[in-house]
Order: C-alpha cells, then sequence, then structure tokens
C-alpha cells in the first residue's frame, strides 16, 4: 500500500522534465537524455503501481494531507493504472520516434526545441486525467493536457496547421466550459466535487436533476472522445500535425474522454438510464466513421476517421453495463492505444519514405521497403480485428457480450460492430493495395524521392534530400517496439482480459473505489447495477 | 440554497452573446465568444457558493453559517488562470493567421473539399476493362491484353530504379 502513496509522481515527474528540459533549451542532447529518462523512470513506477494494485487494490492518496471529501485527492486502481502503464509506454515509444525524427532533420534552429517541454507536460496532464479522484482535478488535468496539445498540433505556425488548430482549440474549449458548467450545477446540486462522495450523493438528487448532470458531462466527455455526432472536428484537425504529435494524439487524448466516460457512466451514475442513447451513438460512431475513412485517400485522414470510428467499440461496451461488456471495453481501449499509435508512426514513416502521405502519390513500397511493409501490416490486420490479434480478441469479447445481453439494440450493434470491422479491413486493404502493392511507377505525381530509391533503405539512403536519412533506425525501431508491444497485447490476451474483467467488476461494484477514498466504514452505495447480475432487464 | 437575481440575468446575458460570437466566421468574434462564455461559467460558478457571506477566515466567535464557500471562488480562480492561458494563445494563432493569409477568417479545409468533390467514378474499380494495377498481374487479364494490345497498361513501364 506504500507504493500508492507515490502515484503522485506519475504527475510530478513528467512537470519536472518539462522544467528541465525548458532549462536546457538550448541543449538539444541534454534535453533528449532528459525527457527520455524521465518518462523511463515514469514508466517504471506505473508499472510498480499496476503490479501494487493487482494484488492490493484500490488505494487512495489524499495531497497535502486534507481529508477526502475537501483535499484532492488521487485514487490508483486497476483500471487507472493499467491506463498510466499503456499511456505512458506508448508515449515514450512517441518520444524516441520523435527525438530519431530530430536527429535525422538535425533540427538545431527548428522549433522543436519547445517540443519536448510541452510533450511531457502533455504526458503529465493524461497521468492527472487518469488518477484524479476529484471532478475539477479531472477538469484541471484535461486543460493541463489541452493546452500542451494546442502547442504540440500547431508546431511550426504553418498555413495548414493554424487553421486545423483553430478548429481545434475552438473545439476543445467549447468542450471544456461545457464540462465546466457540469461540474458548477453538481457542486451546486450535491455541495462536493470528490467523486467517491458524489457517488453516494448524486443517488439523493431526483431523477429530472441526476439525468440532467449526467448528460451535461457524457456530451462535455463525448466531445473529446469523439462520439459520432460530435465528432467532427478530429478528422480535420489531427491530419496536418506532424507525424508523432498526430500518433500520440490518435493515442492518448481520445482515450482519456473515453476514460472520462466510464468513470461518468459506473462511478457517478450507475444504472441503465442512457444505455439507450449511448447505444445508437456508439452504432452511428461505428458506421459512419468508417464510412467517411473509405472516401479518403490520404491515409492520415483515412486513419482519423477509422480512429472516430473505433472508438464506437469502446461506447458499445461501456454502454452494455455488464461485467463482460465492460471488461471488453477496457480491453479494447488498451489494444487501440497501442495500434492506431503504431499505424500514425507508421504513417510518418511513408510521408518519410515516399514524399507523401496521399495513397495516390505513393505506391510499391513493399518492394522498396518490406520492413516498413511488415511495419504496416501487422497493425493494419491488427485493427481490422483479423483472428489471431487483440484487435479480434477485443471486438470478439465485446461481440459476446452484445449477444449475452440479448436486447434487439444490443443485436443491432452487433451486426454494425462486424460490418464496422469488414469495412476496417476494406479501408486498410486499399491502402495496402495502393501505397505497398502496386508498381512505383504507377503513382499519380510521385515524389521525387519514391523513384530515385537505392538499394538499401533500412540503413539510410541520401537520395532526393541533402542529408537526410529517409528512415533513420531509431524511428523505424520505435515503431517496430510498439508494433510488438501490439503482437505482445495478443500473446498475453489472457491474463490480460482476466486484469480488464477484474478492472470491470471493480468499477461496476463501486465500494473498493468509495472505500478507498472515504475510509472502511463509509456508507456503501444503495445498489450496484441492474444490469449486474441478470444481465439486462 | 438562494441565488442572485443580477448575477443570473448578466449570466444568460453574456451566454446567449458568447454563443452567439461563437457561431461567427471572423476569428477575433470566435475568440471574445470564448472569453464571455468563460466569464458567464465563472458567474454559474460564483452562483453555486450560495450566500454572499463573511471571508472564510477562521474566528472561532462566527458561527461556521455566516462564511461564504471558499471552494467556489477557488474553482473560479483556477479557471480564471486557464482561460487566461488560452486567450493568449488564441491571440497568437489569431495574429498568426493574419501574417500568414492577412485575413481574419477561419478557412475551409483544402482536403476536405478535395474529397467532397470527388467524383462518385474510379478508375481502378468502375472502369469497364479493369485497369491492374499490382505487380503480379493476372494470366487472364495479360490474355486480354493480346487480344487488344495498348487499350490497358500491363506493358512494362520504364521504372525508376525500383528495382
Amino acid at each position: 500500500m506504500n507504493i500508492a502513496s507515490f502515484a503522485p509522481l506519475a504527475v510530478v515527474l513528467p512537470i519536472l522534465g518539462a522544467a528541465l528540459t525548458f532549462l536546457l533549451i538550448r541543449y538539444t542532447r541534454a534535453q533528449r537524455a532528459v525527457s527520455i529518462a524521465l518518462l523511463t523512470l515514469t514508466l517504471t513506477l506505473e508499472c510498480w503501481l499496476l503490479a501494487s494494485v493487482w494484488e492490493g487494490g484500490t488505494a487512495a492518496v489524499n495531497i497535502g494531507g486534507w481529508l477526502p471529501p475537501w483535499g484532492i485527492v488521487m485514487v490508483v486502481d486497476q483500471f487507472s493504472s493499467l491506463m498510466l502503464v499503456v499511456s505512458s509506454a506508448v508515449s515514450l515509444a512517441v518520444l524516441i520516434y520523435a527525438t530519431g525524427q530530430g536527429m535525422a532533420d538535425g533540427d538545431r534552429d527548428a522549433p522543436v526545441s519547445i517540443f519536448h517541454p510541452t510533450y511531457l507536460i502533455l504526458v503529465a496532464g493524461v497521468s492527472n486525467a487518469f488518477l484524479s479522484g476529484d471532478l475539477f482535478n479531472l477538469y484541471v488535468g484535461f486543460e493541463i493536457l489541452l493546452t500542451a496539445s494546442y502547442v504540440l498540433i500547431t508546431l511550426g505556425g504553418t498555413g495548414p496547421r493554424i487553421r486545423a488548430g483553430v478548429t481545434y482549440v475552438v473545439v476543445s474549449v467549447v468542450s471544456s466550459v461545457l464540462f465546466l458548467i457540469a461540474i458548477a450545477m453538481i457542486y451546486g446540486a450535491t455541495g462536493t466535487v470528490n467523486m467517491a462522495d458524489l457517488a453516494i450523493k448524486l443517488g439523493d438528487l431526483d431523477q429530472g436533476t441526476r439525468t440532467l448532470l449526467h448528460v451535461m458531462l457524457l456530451v462535455a466527455f463525448g466531445i473529446k472522445a469523439a462520439v459520432f455526432p460530435l465528432s467532427f472536428w478530429l478528422p480535420d484537425s489531427y491530419p496536418t500535425a506532424p507525424a508523432p504529435v498526430t500518433a500520440v494524439f490518435a493515442g492518448l487524448l481520445t482515450k482519456v474522454g473515453v476514460y472520462a466516460m466510464v468513470r461518468t457512466e459506473t462511478l457517478l451514475f450507475p444504472g441503465d438510464a442512457l444505455n439507450a442513447p449511448l447505444m445508437v451513438a456508439a452504432l452511428l460512431t461505428m458506421v459512419v466513421g468508417i464510412l467517411g475513412a473509405l472516401a479518403q485517400s490520404d491515409i492520415k485522414r483515412l486513419l482519423s476517421f477509422t480512429l472516430v470510428s473505433h472508438i464506437g467499440y469502446m461506447v458499445f461496451g461501456l454502454a452494455m453495463s455488464t461485467v463482460a461488456g465492460l471488461g471488453a471495453a477496457v480491453f479494447y481501449v488498451a489494444h487501440h492505444i497501442t495500434i492506431q499509435t503504431s499505424l500514425f508512426l507508421v504513417t510518418g514513416l511513408i510521408e518519410r519514405r515516399g514524399g507523401s502521405s496521399s495513397m495516390d502519390r505513393v505506391a510499391g513500397l513493399a518492394k522498396l521497403s518490406p520492413v516498413l511493409a511488415v511495419l504496416f501490416f501487422i497493425p493494419a490486420m491488427n485493427l481490422a480485428g483479423i483472428p489471431p490479434f487483440s484487435g479480434f480478441l477485443g471486438k470478439l469479447g465485446l461481440l459476446q457480450a452484445g449477444i449475452e445481453l440479448g436486447t434487439p439494440l444490443a443485436y443491432a450493434l452487433v451486426v454494425g460492430g462486424v460490418l464496422t470491422s469488414l469495412l476496417t479491413l476494406l479501408a486498410v486493404a486499399r491502402v495496402w493495395n495502393r501505397a505497398f502493392w502496386r508498381k512505383p511507377s504507377d503513382a499519380e505525381h510521385p515524389d521525387p524521392v519514391l523513384l530515385a530509391a537505392p538499394e538499401d533503405s533500412a540503413t539510410g539512403d541520401r537520395a532526393g534530400r541533402t542529408n537526410v536519412t529517409l528512415l533513420p533506425r531509431t524511428m523505424v525501431g520505435s515503431t517496430l517496439g510498439l508494433v510488438v508491444f501490439g503482437v505482445a497485447l495478443t500473446v498475453f490476451a489472457g491474463p490480460f482480459f482476466r486484469v480488464a474483467d477484474q478492472s470491470a467488476q471493480q468499477m461496476l461494484d463501486r465500494s473498493p473505489y468509495i472505500q478507498a477514498v472515504l475510509g472502511e466504514n463509509a456508507p456503501v452505495p444503495p445498489a450496484a447495477l441492474p444490469g449486474q447480475e441478470g444481465g439486462g432487464k | 440554497m438562494s441565488v442572485n437575481l443580477t448575477l443570473l440575468t448578466v449570466m444568460g446575458a453574456l451566454y446567449a452573446c458568447g454563443i452567439y460570437l461563437l457561431l461567427e466566421r471572423s476569428l477575433t468574434r470566435v475568440l471574445l465568444g470564448l472569453m464571455l462564455l468563460a466569464n458567464a461559467t465563472n458567474l454559474l460558478l460564483l452562483a453555486t457558493g450560495g450566500y454572499a457571506g463573511l471571508a472564510p477566515i477562521f474566528n472561532k466567535d462566527t458561527p461556521a453559517g455566516d462564511y461564504n464557500d471558499p471552494l467556489p471562488q477557488a474553482l473560479i480562480l483556477t479557471s480564471i488562470v486557464i482561460s487566461f492561458a488560452v486567450t493568449a494563445f488564441m491571440l497568437g494563432i489569431i495574429y498568426r493567421t493574419w501574417v500568414l493569409a492577412r485575413q481574419d477568417e477561419i478557412q475551409d479545409d483544402a482536403e476536405d473539399r478535395r474529397v467532397a468533390e470527388t467524383p462518385s467514378f474510379d478508375a481502378e474499380d468502375d472502369a469497364v476493362i479493369p485497369v491492374e494495377t499490382s505487380e503480379f498481374p493476372l494470366a487472364m487479364i495479360k490474355a486480354a491484353a493480346e487480344e487488344q494490345p495498348g487499350s490497358l497498361n500491363v506493358d512494362p513501364r520504364p521504372e525508376g530504379g525500383g528495382k
């Protein structure tokens, strides 16, 4: 239990790193070393936290020694520590990729020196949001990560990035305002912002007020998570950012929104009041998102649409509010963070190797760079849900839970899930056929870099651009590491699914969380979920 | 809990103006809209604090009910700091847009427009005679090419050093 009291370090260490790298802004090498070292340290700490929570159960830390309903509290349970480990592993891989890119391009005078401090602040914000046991602290966590992401998405300040950045900033600020309004209303109604305390006190409110607060929170988090009617900002704003930035955004930011939705649904407003609307939203998110992906010819935009579409699977698992469904959703979140990030990293490599991220302008990469082909193929098949991979296992879990639930809406979602999976396969197969499979000479308006291809592309060739390595080893290595991590999720899917199911069980039975925060003799909430025992109504 | 009607009216007016400005296409107005929204929300937070009361500095002679609730004020302070940072950042972006494009209006996404204007005809999928684009053409298509030479592009084109 003592280990859990180090949990705030997961937020403090990256912020410390941000301060150090900001001071070292003129010394690029030192900056790299500090940020990678601190992020590795954070990851180690979080693995330790996960190991301790696995055995010891949920733990809470009171910041500054203030007692829970009044002070700020950080809660480590299985779900949050799992999310911390996966998110830090992914952000470490992306950081190494980004430093590799910087080293390859020679970033002495580029504005990239601001990248390291901002990136670490982003990681701190994500950790804070995962650990927070207090609604307002969750809001602060969101704001930390959003403010850092505003800087990262407009990095370099070119025309398209500024244009995309404006959309992103305005939409994010509006969602934050909605979240703050929801917090103000909840405080007005209950007099507390502590989540464990709220779990008890929200039950005493009348149904109308509860629904109002519930919907406010879901809309605010739905914008951040890009759930269907609120998802149109995402494919517009993500693709223009630099490859590592898009990758980390795709992996982490929407998932923080999903995480907040999970907490809202399980801890604050248990029960199935809004399950039907959530299921409809999940279905539309899946289908509309993937249909958008099919229309794209730019790989980054296509992947942004698949990102939106696959958020639908997580919302589906959440909306079932059964142990099986929620467990599969937890598994799917971890799987999707890894896979989506590695796909965006590979797209960054495709852009370097082929000179463009448009499927029309790139061709023949399977022959030009077999390494790249393998790196793309594995996560792409994983995303589409082809049997041995974790994408298949996650989807299988969701579909099984849906059939177990057995309502007509759940069956509709099962059909929609299978359809989306097939259409995802179609979308990534189109990328494969055009960018990798056809002859290089068939590319429309190819970049000179693509065709002037020397013999060995993996070790670095110097064609087209002067002194620029097309596929630096660090970038390929970190992408490979993430792809291997994705495959490891498949290999260790058994124990991993067990953790996911256990964390779902704990979240649905809210007493471990509440007792960890408010003490052993806190009033246990009146009822767990109606859906828990009977499997739906 | 009682509330101050003036504050609530002001809050409603700020929300209305903020949302109206937010829907404009000019970036400066959007920024003004966001600022109004943030301030309206601060007023909402203030209203949740209930009665105006004494400053919450502990004095053992004062009964607990006479103090003002300090928590909403702490929340407002945080939210002011955050909206200050966002406003500064937005001003930077607006200035950058002006430097780059000499205009204050939000632009359409070029790729979005391009995809929307793409015809539904796809040369690879919808052509009457199939176009083989892979490196491994089917024997069937080869046979077809022998019948109609020149109509298909299976003939080896000069490859730019791909091999």
